[in-house]
């Protein structure tokens, strides 16, 4: 029993310090951004790699997503009677919670995972420490264009994953299963609403974005400079990643949608 | 300061060095200087912060206590701003060459050139084309360091050191893991960077041969100080029972065979008594 | 030629993204409402307004002119305070028009319909509406049939 309680302490030691360090990191991270405008040739190449790569993975599970949604969601209200409906239950869990969550976990296993190789193997290629020496601050090298690509890249990206699900759902309930298109549409725009449903989502895959990336470009900046320091901290940032948007997702329901 | 002055100050001074890891002490007062122009070896046995000291002296780390000097500037106390303008000043070579593995070799020696100034792009290819060709790779400029061999990418990253012409560079064990063809070539070059630019120069090494050849001078540390300082000669002399050891490499003497701890025999008895119980 | 490649390729996905961002606010939303800001209120008491929430469309034979934008308890009247959000462009229903709470289909949502009237003036902001009929509550409605029955 005291062993257990000794651990338990010395866990929650240990993930206080990563969380000092971290925000510690942050916060320099922050003070770097205005390197994202000086430097933009550099945050072009972080959105391609962060953004424009991503796309793909995004845009093809959205639509499969939408199509999922829009076959359950008809056999669901089918029974109801109710199958106009479907367009609204297609849109809501789309841009309210799919949307944003899906796209943040799928962007933390594409995108999270390779920042943070990447950034470690610069640290254990001593190529940080490089920088430093050659007087190049890697905050704003580095650090700043990848942070700003992940948090602006991730709206857009759940954006582009709900617009391609109320798509798939189209295709399977009006083109496959029959719903009339124009109830489908007239439905949705009906109970979605711009500022609680679209904003809010938008609101939450900001939030996501923000997190993320941060988890990312740390776990990398922190790894223990050895491979299995950077297999370790790429996993942990899928593992973390995920906790922290499905934790933070919940909160921001409850704040937001009330 | 007038030019004389300047070439008498010493480049680096180290004083009263104290620096800790956790509790591991690793320097202990350590203090040390390095004359202008020269090139001086830091030699001890590995595992004695060697490194660690480059990264002291470079601002990378900060003392507990005691002083470093570069330059006559107190690198602790410098601003990020005056510390990063003493970096531009001074190159390093990392053990494993450290080149940006997203640029290939062209882009890796133009990047400090390209990060801290302005120059057209026409000159920036004629300096990295200098450059390369100091090193002898001018003709491998579109590999990708992935490409290169462990001497090669040191080679790159002497090209890269080099670029922005700095008055001292520092040196990462240079030698180590390479072959005796390679290494005849990083001497070499480390030889004539030296004398053709003027360089101040700070070797970090176990490979006692190689640094020999080239040093002006030798600091032998170990166990956090200075065990041993002067020119070549005097140290080859056999200055102490330690500096004897090391340079001749012999494995036991002042620094012993055995990691410290009790006697084997005690060990031994202990494991009969244990096996009794 | 590789900076353009990677200029053009950024610039679509920010469009895309930004595209997708308008679709979602014009044929998956109700942004078009917010869009016409010209709207005026009137206020309607209702003895019980059933499930009616804010949002909730406000129509005129079955056509959408507004919605609900505000439920709250007057705790003078004893009654719920329903306020209508109209278009402006509907600004000639009668003052004796009437205001009934109804349900679209069997599960569907509870809406306002608005009866106009005959009177020669119309309504303007903040005006009240008289006129209204609460929502049908099933309980009651059962009740009410029960006792029918039993005084029989």
């Amino acid at each position: 029993m005291i062993e257990f309680l000794a651990n338990l302490g010395r866990s929650g030691l240990h993930w206080l310090s990563v969380l000092g360090r971290a925000s510690m990191f942050l916060f320099r991270v922050l003070r770097a951004q205005d390197a994202v405008v000086r430097r933009y040739r550099l945050t072009l190449a972080e959105l391609y790699s962060v953004g424009v790569r991503s796309l793909l993975i995004i845009a093809v599970s959205g639509l499969f997503v939408g199509m999922v949604l829009g076959y359950q969601g008809y056999i669901t209200l089918v029974k109801f009677g109710a199958a106009e409906a479907l367009g609204g239950a297609v849109a809501l869990s789309l841009v309210r919670e799919l949307g944003p969550v899906v796209t943040a976990l799928l962007f933390a296993g594409r995108a999270g995972s390779a920042l943070t190789a990447e950034i470690g193997l610069m640290k254990t290629t001593e190529q940080l420490s490089a920088m430093e020496m050659m007087a190049v601050d890697p905050y704003r090298r580095v650090f700043a264009p990848r942070f700003f690509a992940g948090f602006l890249s991730m709206p857009l990206l759940a954006a582009i994953f709900s617009a391609v699900g109320v798509m798939g759902g189209y295709i399977v309930g009006v083109g496959l299963l029959g719903v009339d298109s124009g109830s489908y549409f007239s439905q949705m725009q009906a109970v979605t609403d711009w500022r609680e449903d679209v904003v809010s989502g938008v609101i939450k895959s900001i939030v996501f974005g923000f997190v993320v990336t941060w988890i990312a470009i740390f776990q990398g900046f922190d790894a223990e400079p050895t491979s299995e320091g950077i297999s370790r901290a790429t996993t942990q940032t899928v593992v973390i990643s995920a906790l922290a948007v499905l934790g933070l997702d919940f909160i921001l329901t409850g704040l937001m949608f009330t | 300061m007038n030019d004389e002055r300047v070439a008498d100050t010493p480049h680096v001074v180290v004083e009263d060095l104290v620096f800790r890891r956790g509790r591991k002490v690793i320097f202990d007062g350590l203090s040390l200087t390095v004359p202008r122009g020269r090139v001086t070896t830091v030699m001890g046995p590995s595992g004695t912060g060697k490194t660690t000291l480059l990264r002291l002296i470079g601002g990378q780390l900060r003392p507990d206590s005691g002083r470093i000097w570069v330059d006559g500037e107190e690198v602790a106390r410098l601003s990020t701003r005056r510390l990063y303008a003493l970096r531009k000043r001074m190159g390093m070579l990392f053990q494993t060459g450290a080149l940006l593995t997203d640029m290939n070799v062209f882009e890796n020696v133009a990047f400090p050139l390209r990060e801290h100034t302005d120059l057209p792009e026409e000159l920036i290819r004629n300096l990295v084309l200098m450059k390369l060709e100091a090193v002898g790779l001018r003709a491998a400029r579109d590999l990708s360091p992935a490409q290169l061999s462990g001497g090669m990418a040191r080679r790159v990253a002497l090209a890269r050191a080099i670029a922005l012409d700095p008055d001292m560079i520092l040196y990462d064990e240079p030698f180590a893991g390479l072959d005796p063809i390679t290494m005849g070539q990083i001497v070499t070059l480390i030889q004539r960077t030296n004398r053709t630019l003027g360089l101040t120069s700070v070797l970090v090494t176990h490979d006692v041969v190689e640094a020999m050849d080239i040093s002006d001078q030798v600091v032998l540390i170990a166990e956090g100080r200075v065990m041993d300082a002067g020119t070549v000669e005097h140290v080859r002399a056999g200055a102490s029972a330690w500096s004897e050891q090391f340079l001749g490499g012999r494995p036991d003497g002042p620094v012993p065979f055995h990691y410290p701890g009790d006697s084997y025999r005690d060990d031994l008895m202990r494991g009969r008594e244990s096996g009794n119980d | 030629m590789k900076l353009r490649y990677l200029e053009v390729s950024v610039g679509l996905f920010v469009l895309l993204g930004i595209a997708a961002l308008f679709y979602l606010a014009i044929q998956v939303s109700n942004i078009a409402e917010y869009r016409d800001r010209d709207t005026y209120e009137v206020i309607a008491y209702f003895d019980h307004i059933g499930g009616l929430k804010v949002r909730a469309p406000v129509t005129v034979s079955g056509v959408r002119i507004g919605r609900v934008s505000r439920i709250a308890y007057d705790p003078e009247r004893f009654q719920a305070r329903v306020t209508l959000a109209i278009q402006s462009g509907t600004d000639f229903l009668p003052a004796d028009t009437q205001a009934s709470i109804f349900t679209a289909g069997l599960l569907g949502e509870q809406y306002i319909a608005l009866e106009p009237g005959g009177d020669f003036e119309s309504l303007a902001q903040g005006d009240e509406i008289l006129f209204t009929q609460s929502a049908l509550v099933l309980e009651n409605m059962i009740g009410r049939v029960l006792t029918n029955f039993s005084s029989d």
